[in-house]
């Protein structure tokens, strides 16, 4: 049997990195789910974060 | 560079947890704070001209005019502050700090506080009370008449307390209070009772009558903020040595002046970097509304400045009923600034999270990297001249301030030919 379907046949163990509806639809099917507090470095703003990458 | 910086905030930081803040004495502002004058106003927050401040700030002025007796009423005084005869300018820039309006004139008694690790000063007004005060842009007359009861009764009595006492070590009060649930901003009742308790033995044995002695007494005890202009010049006393460490990128000022917020930075020396101040979210007295609120004003985010105040929030649970929130945001508040700052504290420690000390120097590349702004608990002032508080809340700088001091930080070391 493949690996993956073993993982199927455990109950899940779920970290969800980015979008929060991703950890919402999980919930409401009752899987337990952690959201990960992300976001992109500089909120993704490229000037912030190449001022960052200048003092490195 | 991130070599360079390391050890240059290693330094700042170093200087911040060796600071001793101890009351050394009472003071007239006058005589007392450098640069002051009769026909000098000093203020919270960023230098502001008249034209440019809002209501809170510009009643505190009239009311600071009118109780040094340069005008007689509402009008004098707005005549006299348009016409460029008085000199304003930063408390920051003259070893000072006061809360909300933060209006200090030449009268004023002030507390003399000192580093003795560094023999730095840092001054502060009395703090009034709750309610319809100067601080708050009120100036009716029970405002002036309290002003005046303050300087000819209040002052002199604490600086002979003062004189019995002796030194009075302020860092090892605020540990003590941190630990008794205050954060030393918006919660000072611990704080206020130790310093009660400390100087009671003391005060009954200056040479004012019983009956003063006894209004003094009454007077610190009915106001929970009195530790309040204590804790906020130790705060100040204890950053101002990080001013000018080369390379360092933490933050050692912010300040609002009800128009702008502003924050400086240790390796960018005395430079502000302002943003309009923010609009409070937070819980209002009856019958006010977001309505009536002025922006953020005031130097008392000092204390989150040097890691107290909403970064202590984790340890005085019950100002959540002060600010709004429950106190499971008072622990994430806390928990998430450690995300922005250099160290915890070594003698401000939370009972709550296993002693753990409070989150405690913020660098500016970590707030820009995480996008996390400080957390600052603070009052609120009414938009009108006059009015006074009208509530208390959370409130957050703005990104602007931080995105500003990252570009010069930048340009600076490209201009010193450390980075391209």
């Amino acid at each position: 049997m493949h690996k993956i379907d073993e993982l199927f046949k455990k109950d899940l163990k779920v970290i969800n990195i980015g979008l929060e509806s991703f950890s919402k639809d999980l919930k409401e099917q009752e899987v337990p789910v952690v959201q990960m507090d992300w976001r992109p470095r500089a909120g993704g703003n490229k000037k912030l974060a190449s001022l960052l990458d200048r003092l490195k | 560079m991130q070599e360079l910086i390391r050890k240059a905030n290693q330094e700042a930081m170093n200087r911040l947890q060796k600071a001793q803040p101890t009351i050394v004495g009472l003071g007239i502002a006058g005589e007392t704070l450098p640069g002051m004058t009769k026909k000098t106003i000093f203020h919270a927050g960023p230098p502001v001209t008249w034209n440019n401040m809002t209501g809170p700030l510009k009643g505190a002025v009239i009311g600071g005019l009118i109780y040094e007796g340069l005008a007689s009423n509402e009008e004098e005084a707005i005549k006299l502050a348009e016409s460029g005869e008085i000199t304003f300018d930063s408390c920051h820039h003259h070893d000072a700090v006061g809360p909300m309006a933060g209006v200090t004139t030449y009268s004023m008694p002030v507390w003399i506080i000192r580093n003795e690790a560094f023999g730095n000063y840092a001054y502060c007004t009395l703090n009034e009370g709750l309610g319809k005060v100067l601080r708050y842009g009120a100036y009716s007359e029970e405002v002036i008449t309290r002003l005046k009861w303050m300087e000819k009764i209040l002052g002199p009595m604490l600086k002979e307390t003062m004189a019995l006492h002796g030194p009075l070590d302020l860092k090892s009060m605020i540990a003590q209070v941190v630990q008794m649930g205050d954060e030393g901003h918006n919660r000072n009742k611990a704080g206020t009772s130790l310093l009660i308790r400390e100087l009671a033995p003391y005060i009954v044995q200056t040479n004012f009558s019983k009956e003063d002695i006894v209004e003094v007494l009454k007077f610190m005890h009915s106001n929970d903020h009195f530790f309040l202009n204590l804790t906020m010049p130790a705060q100040k006393s204890a950053l101002d040595p990080l001013k000018g460490i080369p390379y360092s990128t933490v933050v050692y000022g912010m300040a609002r002046n009800g128009t702008e917020f502003g924050i400086r930075v240790a390796g960018l020396g005395e430079q502000w970097f302002t943003a309009p101040a923010e609009i409070i979210d937070g819980l209002f007295f009856p019958g006010f509304t977001k309505e009536d609120a002025n922006p953020d004003i005031g130097d008392s985010v000092i204390t989150e400045t040097s890691g107290i105040g909403g970064f202590a929030m984790a340890t005085a649970p019950a100002i959540v009923q002060f600010v709004g929130g429950t106190p499971q945001d008072a622990m994430n508040y806390t928990n998430m600034m450690y995300e922005i700052t250099e160290e915890e504290n070594d003698a401000y420690k939370m009972p709550a999270l296993n002693f753990r000390g409070t989150p405690t120097g913020i660098e500016i590349q970590k707030v820009i990297e995480t996008q996390i702004l400080p957390i600052i608990n603070t009052g609120i002032a009414h938009k009108d001249p006059g009015v006074g508080q009208v509530g208390a809340g959370v409130v957050r700088p703005p990104m602007k301030c931080f995105e500003d001091a990252l570009e010069a930080f930048v340009n600076k070391m490209a201009a010193e030919g450390i980075i391209k």
